[in-house]
């Protein structure tokens, strides 16, 4: 099993570390020649979503990832991840891959005074560390999308088929539970 | 200060990581910097090449001007306080500011003491020459650092400089023997634990960014090669004939800062870079306050 991380800005490489404590191999898509290399999991990291955005297409990546994504490819988006496939975005007419049925508020808690650190329960894998900085949270679920987690009744926590959004950092944290339910709809993918 | 905040503050520098950040001294500037990709702003009233050609002492820019560019961009928005002056910070800290730079580019407020930064809720990036006023920095309470380099000229030696040294200082402190950590954080005059961090995990304990004197993509590259983990660019950008388009190519830079062929396509028809003045032309040399 292999996973490709969007290495465009932001944190990537704790994500990389991550996976290395899984066991698990992955790589850098930094350019569209790197998604050459075939992979069976994608992670969209924390960073900033204007930027990513801007890149993902002045560097030939978007429509071959887009292409993947709505092919099932399995993908984890964090933060600014999570906006980046986000079908509708509060009070912004931006829209980046567009392929979860979500609609994600921005700066969802203001500037960095409101990053905050929290423990809660996550679907099926009890109480774990959350880390929101400068972070998002989902306004609106469609009904095909699966309410994950909330905290303070704001969900910060979906899956919709293949993705799974989250508006926390668990790659910043030491609990591996979020990533190893990554690897598991991976390995349900490609078993497929 | 709560330790999570601490964490968190970080964290936020961890985000910055693989981007450029820009000075701005306008809205429509704002809006280029964010449009062109930078993954912060820092708000001030004159970029460093202009401080240094009108003289005189320089403070924290107008609250009101930070304010304007905190509502023009959706991305993080740093501003600059003078080195000790905390009740700058306080002010900054008040607006809400994402990151305080508590910077050499304006005039000292305090020629001893920097600030406490343990104090504050808002995290704060500082400049540093050399491992030990990166440390020194960081025991205060600075949760990113960022070469010196020499603010408003143009030439990027002194950030080669600032970088190298640190790196080399890092590579010399992992492989002493462990008794000699002692010694080392007596010459570094900062606590054994610091010390012992960098010699463990053989970089600094917080993010490390590039800045001063940046003006090109080759130059954004250079750094990211010699191991910064992103690039401030002040004067660099709107000092130059095309800021926008230098912008951009300075963004896509620093992602692929190892793609020759890539640097030296968007290295093309950029115009007019900033003039620049020679290391030896200067006669302020901003990297020399607080150490």
């Amino acid at each position: 099993m292999t996973i490709g991380v969007l290495a465009v800005q932001g944190a990537f490489i704790e994500h990389e570390k991550m996976l290395e404590k899984l066991g698990v191999d992955c790589f850098e898509i930094r350019k569209s020649s790197d998604l050459d290399r075939p992979f069976d999991g994608l992670i969209l990291p924390g960073g900033e979503s204007t930027v990513m955005g801007k890149l993902l297409h002045s560097l030939n990546i978007f429509d071959t990832l887009k292409s993947k994504i709505l092919q099932g490819m399995p993908v984890l988006a964090t933060c600014a991840g999570l906006i980046l496939l986000a079908e509708h975005l509060t009070e912004d007419s931006t829209v980046h891959f567009g392929t979860m049925p979500v609609t994600v508020k921005r700066n969802a808690y203001g500037r960095q005074l409101g990053s905050f650190y929290t423990e809660e329960n996550f679907k099926g894998l009890g109480k774990i560390p959350m880390t929101f900085i400068r972070a998002p949270y989902i306004d609106k679920v469609s009904p095909e999308a699966e309410i994950l987690a909330t905290v303070d009744g704001n969900i910060v926590g979906a899956r919709y088929k293949n993705q799974l959004g989250i508006s926390f950092h668990p790659e910043l944290d030491e609990s591996t539970a979020i990533h190893e339910l990554f690897l598991t709809m991976v390995k349900g993918a490609s078993s497929n | 200060m709560m330790n999570k905040r601490y964490e968190l503050n970080k964290e936020l520098a961890q985000m910055l990581k693989g981007g450029v950040i820009m000075d701005v001294t306008t809205p429509e500037q704002a809006h280029i910097a964010e449009e062109a990709g930078a993954c912060a702003v820092m708000a001030l009233e004159r970029i460093p090449a202009d401080i240094r050609a009108a003289g005189g002492v320089s403070r924290m820019s107008d609250p009101k001007m930070i304010q304007g560019i905190q509502e023009a961009v959706s991305i993080p928005v740093m501003a600059k306080c003078r080195i000790g002056h905390f009740v700058e910070a306080q002010l900054l800290e008040a607006i809400e500011i994402d990151y305080i730079d508590e910077s050499e580019v304006l005039s000292p407020a305090d020629d001893k003491f920097h600030i406490n930064k343990t104090k504050f809720n808002v995290p704060f990036v500082c400049g540093a020459k050399d491992l030990g006023e990166a440390l020194r920095r960081i025991n205060e309470g600075a949760s990113m650092i960022r070469t010196k380099g020499e603010p408003g000229t143009g030439d990027v030696v002194q950030a080669v400089r600032h970088m190298r040294m640190m790196n080399q200082e890092i590579a010399r402190l992992s492989s002493m023997r462990e008794d000699e950590l002692y010694d080392a954080a007596k010459t570094l005059q900062v606590p054994y634990e610091l010390v012992l961090y960098v010699h463990e995990h053989k970089r600094l304990p917080v993010v490390n960014f590039a800045a001063g004197g940046v003006a090109t993509p080759a130059d954004a590259a250079l750094m990211m090669q010699l191991g910064a983990e992103g690039v401030f660019v002040g004067s660099g950008i709107f000092k130059s004939g095309n800021p926008k388009k230098r912008a951009a190519a300075i963004v896509q830079a620093v992602t692929n800062y190892t793609d020759a062929k890539l640097i030296a396509e968007l290295s093309k028809d950029l115009g007019e870079a900033m003039v620049g003045i020679n290391e030896s032309e200067i006669e302020l040399l901003m990297a020399e306050r607080g150490k």
